[in-house]
């Protein structure tokens, strides 16, 4: 869609540092996003994530390192860096004087695009299902239609680069479903999407990479699949009859209660192990089930307990 | 090339979107932005009038009610000018809105203009206003129109760049009221909108020649009558000085990204 210089990266972010008083909120991040993707970054609450954000969007300088987007430094040539950028920010935040087609017209203006974008601006509030309301001042809108509006906003100038910072945080099922369809036709059309949430299956279901942050640190970066096989790869829920489990297998042991465990297993040949040892204590199997380990699986492997 | 590289957007389409939504921000509320100051003027013109008309000259030759609209005019021009950019900054930043600006590739000197062009036009207008709907009941000469649109411009201007400074400064609507009621308020009212300072004690005369409010009404004032308290060059020097001043440490706030970008 854009014509681009693929070798550029979207997003880079080297040896990023931010100190707030005595607190390290970013301690060294190193993160490369490519044109294209789509990205989620992942954390606990302040694990980092809106400190990286607001760096790339300009809102926090860093104290140290060098963030660039579309190829773009933020703070030395940061109008080239943020023509790039849509961000959503993840409060509901909103100009009370303004109907929805006014906002977005002046935000489009703000960023140099004037009449001639008009048609794009029409276009994204059919997009997000904003046509009824278009003439509704922004203070009369619903939490749901206040999201659709802000995400509106943030394409508003037509960037490459769109980050979404929790968009579906309090969003019902039926609007969260039509936000992901419509920002995976942006990604389709060549946009490139960072995504926060907590929702991680919605960052399994829908993004190619994933980097999970700690403490102001990425701890993991790798594709979803990739995460999946490498931290947890199977789940055995056990339900026993009348009986603890034995000893042996207590190291595996992830969740126990009221007679049914759930066994972490990192390969698939751990099963015979487990029924090895359930057997040698003669202890009687009522269920079993093999489950495929999810995201927040590893999310919990890699930054739970925090 | 990516579609970044390619476009060029314009470079004043910026700062005239946030301009423009700046004026339609105060004109949406009119009644309380244009109407209610002009009111307020009025009801000051009518009471100070009809108390003092008859038991004050402060200039000769020059009637009370004909002295006040000039100090009546600058002192609505001002407020409302620094009222213009203080609310719409410390709305936009209590209600966080602040951030769909700052989130634009606007400069800081884009950002101070736009809000500063606002102020001027809220200022100008509020004040126009007044003097229209005052010369229905009082005749009040214009000797130099020149003096007159200068000291309009200035004064409008500092406070507008002085609205900017306290909008940024103030973290909530508390101490923009203090601002207001603490800072402002008694500048205006002692500087002369409604007396000269020659009818002052010797010592309060003094104290009066520190205000730089002082000189934007008498300056001001000097172009409806041709009389002043001082010279209307040192009232430009003054104002034009304390004008630059705050202008300085208002861009000096802006591209530090004080209190607005961390």
């Amino acid at each position: 869609m854009f014509g681009k210089d693929l070798t550029i990266p979207a997003i880079q972010i080297q040896q990023v540092h931010k100190q707030f008083g005595p607190l390290n909120a970013l301690n060294g991040v190193n993160l490369t996003v490519e044109q294209g993707e789509f990205f989620a970054l992942l954390g606990p609450n302040g694990a980092g994530k809106s400190t990286l954000i607001n760096i790339m969007a300009g809102l926090l300088k860093p104290s140290a390192g060098k963030v660039a987007i579309m190829g773009h430094d933020v703070i030395s040539d940061y109008q080239r860096a943020r023509m790039a950028l849509g961000v959503v920010p993840q409060e509901l935040v909103f100009d009370p004087f303004f109907n929805v087609r006014e906002m977005l017209r002046f935000q489009a203006g703000y960023f140099g695009r004037g009449p001639e974008n008009d048609a794009w601006v029409d276009e994204v509030i059919e997009g997000l299902g904003l046509t009824d309301k278009a003439h509704t001042n922004m203070r009369k809108l619903s939490g749901g239609m206040k999201r659709r509006a802000l995400i509106a906003q943030a394409l508003a100038h037509r960037p490459p680069v769109i980050v979404l910072d929790e968009p579906t945080a309090g969003v019902d099922v039926e609007l969260r479903q039509m936000l992901w369809t419509f920002i995976k036709q942006l990604n389709r059309d060549g946009h490139t999407i960072i995504l926060t949430t907590h929702y991680l299956e919605e960052a399994e279901t829908l993004c190619e990479r994933v980097a999970m942050m700690k403490q102001g640190q990425i701890v993991a970066l790798d594709t979803t699949a990739n995460l999946l096989k490498s931290h947890a790869a199977k789940n055995l829920r056990l339900t026993l009859k009348h009986a603890p489990l034995p000893a042996s297998l207590l190291p595996l042991l992830k969740h126990g209660e009221n007679a049914v465990f759930t066994l972490g297993l990192s390969e698939f040949t751990q099963v015979e192990l487990v029924l090895a040892e359930l057997r040698k204590a003669n202890i009687e199997i009522e269920d079993m089930q093999l489950i495929e380990a999810d995201l927040e699986d590893v999310f919990m492997s890699l930054v739970g307990g925090v | 090339m990516n579609l970044i590289d390619t476009y060029m957007p314009s470079h004043w389409r910026g700062p005239y979107t946030l301009f423009k939504k700046e004026l339609l921000r105060f004109w949406r509320v009119a009644f309380q932005t244009v109407a209610s100051p002009v009111l307020t003027a009025l009801l000051y013109l009518l009471i100070f009038s009809h108390v003092l008309a008859d038991h004050v000259q402060v200039y000769k030759g020059v009637p009370y009610t004909a002295f006040l609209v000039p100090g009546l005019i600058m002192m609505s021009l001002l407020q409302n000018s620094f009222a213009n950019s203080s609310s719409s900054l410390i709305q936009s930043k209590v209600m966080g809105n602040v951030v769909f600006i700052l989130l634009t590739p606007l400069t800081y000197l884009q950002f101070f203009s736009a809000f500063l062009a606002a102020s001027v036009i809220r200022g100008v207008f509020v004040g126009l206003s007044i003097y229209l709907v005052s010369i229905w009941f009082v005749e009040v000469p214009i000797t130099h129109p020149v003096w007159i649109i200068t000291f309009a411009l200035l004064g409008s201007a500092l406070l507008g760049t002085f609205g900017i400074i306290a909008g940024i400064w103030a973290d909530k609507f508390d101490q923009m009221a203090a601002f207001q009621n603490f800072v402002i308020m008694p500048l205006t009212f002692l500087s002369g909108v409604f007396y000269s300072i020659h009818s002052l004690p010797p010592f309060w005369q003094i104290v009066s020649k520190f205000n730089p409010f002082f000189y934007m009404i008498d300056g001001f004032r000097y172009g409806f009558f041709g009389q002043g308290d001082v010279s209307p060059w040192i009232s430009l020097i003054v104002v034009t000085a304390f004008l630059l001043a705050l202008a300085w440490l208002c861009l000096k706030m802006l591209k530090s990204g004080y209190k607005l970008r961390g």
